[in-house]
């Protein structure tokens, strides 16, 4: 789990490095989350279906998600599963039971109800998962999302991620309840409020909610408390609105990293030699694997037209061929490392 | 509660100005019945026919049949017009029957909605269904369209086959984030690696004064959306194979159907058939002038039609159906035989279904017009409550006729 932490804090700081030396067109950190991302992670099962926000790649790293692929979605290469149809850290596998991120707020607090009322009517032994921010929780879907997964009896874990910030709002200009975790008492879901930046509490928080969930058919909200060290994402500078003080004090005294890395040092699992071998050969790996997905091609351009329906409709068939006919006329205005197949 | 006793008065009241008993055949009888909505539904088995094809053909008008009918007689399967067989229904029995069929073909299909489960949904197209196939898979939801919009989006990326139904379109707007930012998006973003194979179904259209609110012509709003794909019902005949295929498909499909047309009664077969999502459906085939329209407006211009054949015109009459893609096959052959065309809506002027179909043929068949493209649409206004200001805002068989008149001179 350690490992897995420090891996998506080197990832995050080196990917963050790389879209402000314009390698990457936009990125967004998980920086002081990573206990949410991988404690969280390590407590459920592959089977457990994961509906997330945006800050949450841990998840998928842990799933098995390998940096190369991290790096291909962030360049929208050929390589990338999305096909190059979305924004850096828009991840989404199949395969690891994770959908594909789409942004816009609390979306997918319903989509995982949705997904936990399959499993209930195929009675699988899995549960729904989403994540949201502090944020996400004025948004109308959490709400509704909350009140079905109650009424249905839906295996639904309904994370929070309460990390004081919503873009430039606070949470005391988000909401005036007590937190996130009263809002499930209101809906008559049973809630819990952990430390978020402690990774071994939310181990345990998310793995008895999950067994509940799972067993007695019911959804559990967990909301986990922490500090969003980071800019909301690259297109953002917090200190505009709050103190460098503040971020400076979470990202050091309060680091989630350091703390587990302190717990396991002083239980002798751990040492000084062993982290800065981790680190060094985590950023070795890092800038190989950009490297690596920078040099790969983009896309055709018929992966603009692909996928829209599951078969291709004439009127987009047309479409494709204009647009053929144009980049094919005018190559010198269009980038020229998109093949036109 | 307010909107079920509307419903309610909807099905006792519609023997008004609508009743179109022109057709003599004994197969095809297109009647408004003051049915009320608790009437006993005649579900008949459907025989095993066609079970693999996806594909059943509907729709072609066999000319030698027409000569002595004003307007022409429909005959979608030629051997049921031989015999009588078939069971006759209302539109909304149609759908229903449609839906059961494959809820009990595929344990995938579920259905979501306000009020569907053993209310039976407030127009009865759901009646029978939660008793049939349980609470879980015909799941009444709380309020908040957005929400079980969204719900139906998740199922259906993690394997279910959901049907949502709107207890209005206009309520959908409400889930129009959800049908627009994911249900049409996410198949494409996620590079194909989810599919959303859901059902967005409900009434839309102008009905009798049911305010504004409850008049929302939604596939204007939803034609613009990448990703869906949208058909309009207007016969049972085409409701029960346009309820099938829309299940079937791997697309996220918006069915929408009428609420003056819930009482529509038809003879359909007996076997089961599917029909296309992409293809128009001929009514009459003609050589003067093409009318091209969809749900309700159909039978006003099936109505127009038979003042217009007295006239001595011949219309073309094409019910286009598929709203998202248009079968520009069926309208362009169309075209290129009359060379005149008048669209006939109930969407607003602005930005609605004719719009954009005039700008489709203006593209792909400018060479054969020979006349600007008319287009006859609602006017860009609320619908009125009152009712005689609300037939004002609806394209009425005068008009129909008057508009031909001077297409075609």
């Amino acid at each position: 789990m350690y490992r897995k932490m420090v891996t998506l804090q080197v990832m995050d700081t080196i990917f963050y490095d790389a879209q402000r030396q314009g390698r990457i067109s936009f990125y967004v950190t998980t920086i002081g989350e990573e206990a949410i991302n991988i404690g969280s992670a390590a407590a459920l099962n592959a089977t457990d279906v994961v509906f997330s926000q945006y800050r949450e790649p841990g998840v998928l790293m842990w799933r098995g998600f390998t940096l190369q692929q991290f790096a291909n979605q962030c360049y929208g290469n050929e390589y990338d599963l999305g096909k190059g149809r979305q924004m850096p850290v828009h991840y989404g596998s199949n395969e690891l039971n994770y959908l594909t991120v789409s942004s816009p707020i609390a979306t997918q607090v319903p989509q995982a109800v949705g997904a936990a009322y399959g499993l209930k009517m195929d009675k699988k032994d899995a549960c729904a998962v989403t994540y949201f921010g502090d944020g996400g929780t004025s948004e109308g879907d959490f709400h509704a999302g909350m009140n079905f997964a109650a009424v249905l009896g839906a295996p639904v874990l309904f994370i929070c991620r309460n990390n004081g910030w919503a873009i430039s709002t606070p949470t005391s200009e988000q909401f005036r309840s007590d937190g996130v975790a009263i809002k499930g008492q209101a809906y008559g879901v049973r809630s819990i409020r952990v430390d978020g930046n402690d990774a071994l509490a939310v181990y345990f928080a998310v793995k008895n909610a999950r067994k509940m969930a799972v067993e007695e058919f019911r959804p559990i909200l967990i909301e986990a408390l922490t500090y969003r060290v980071g800019h909301h994402s690259t297109s953002d500078d917090s200190s505009k609105y709050r103190s460098v003080d503040e971020i400076e004090y979470w990202r050091t005294r309060r680091d989630p990293v350091a703390r587990l890395r302190m717990f396991l040092q002083s239980n002798r699992w751990w040492d000084d030699e062993n982290e800065d071998l981790l680190r060094q050969d985590l950023r070795t790996q890092m800038m190989s694997v950009l490297h690596n997905a920078e040099s790969k091609k983009k896309p055709g351009l018929s992966n603009l037209f692909e996928d829209v329906y599951d078969v291709i409709p004439q009127n987009l068939k047309e479409q494709e061929q204009e647009t053929q006919a144009i980049v094919g006329k005018y190559p010198k205005d269009y980038p020229s490392d998109v093949p036109l197949d | 509660m307010g909107l079920s006793s509307i419903a309610y008065d909807l099905g006792s009241g519609l023997n008004g100005p609508m009743s179109i008993s022109h057709l003599s055949s004994p197969r095809q009888q297109l009647a408004f019945s003051a049915k009320s909505c608790s009437r006993a539904c005649i579900t008949v088995r459907a025989a095993d026919g066609n079970s693999g094809s996806m594909r059943a053909p509907p729709s072609t008008v066999r000319a030698s049949k027409l000569v002595t009918n004003a307007v022409a007689v429909k005959s979608e399967t030629a051997s049921i017009a031989a015999t009588k067989s078939g069971h006759e229904l209302l539109l909304f029995e149609a759908l229903r029957e449609g839906l059961e069929e494959e809820m009990e073909r595929d344990p995938r299909v579920c259905v979501l909605g306000e009020d569907v489960g053993h209310y039976g949904g407030s127009y009865k197209v759901t009646k029978g269904l939660a008793e049939k196939f349980g609470d879980l898979r015909v799941l009444d939801t709380p309020i908040a369209e957005n929400s079980f919009t969204g719900m139906a989006v998740g199922a259906a990326m993690t394997g279910l086959r959901p049907i949502v139904e709107g207890m209005n379109m206009g309520f959908l707007l409400l889930a129009y984030n959800q049908i627009s930012n994911n249900c049409g998006m996410l198949h494409y973003t996620s590079g194909g690696q989810f599919t959303i194979p859901v059902v967005i179904r409900g009434p839309g259209g102008v009905g009798r004064q049911l305010g504004a609110e409850h008049s929302q012509r939604l596939e204007s709003y939803f034609q613009s959306v990448p990703g869906l794909q949208m058909v309009a019902c207007s016969t049972p005949y085409n409701a029960k194979g346009l309820m099938k295929a829309a299940i079937r498909s791997e697309n996220p499909v918006i069915l929408c159907e009428h609420v003056l047309l819930y009482n529509l009664k038809e003879r359909i077969p007996d076997e089961e058939y599917v029909c296309c999502l992409e293809r128009a459906e001929l009514v009459r085939p003609g050589k003067d002038v093409t009318i091209l329209t969809y749900s309700r407006m159909r039978h006003h211009v099936l109505q127009a039609a038979k003042s217009l054949i007295n006239k001595g015109y011949d219309p073309e009459i094409i019910d286009i159906i598929s709203l998202k893609p248009f079968d520009l096959h069926t309208i362009g052959n169309s075209i290129k035989k009359t060379h005149k065309v008048l669209i006939v809506e109930e969407c607003m002027r602005t930005g609605g279904i004719g719009a954009s179909l005039r700008a489709s043929i203006m593209d792909n068949f400018w060479d054969y017009l020979d006349a600007p493209i008319m287009c006859l649409s609602s006017q860009d206004v609320p619908t009125p409550y009152a009712g005689t200001l609300e037939e004002a805002t609806v394209v009425q068989p005068p008009q129909i006729v008057k508009a031909i008149k001077q297409l075609c001179g």
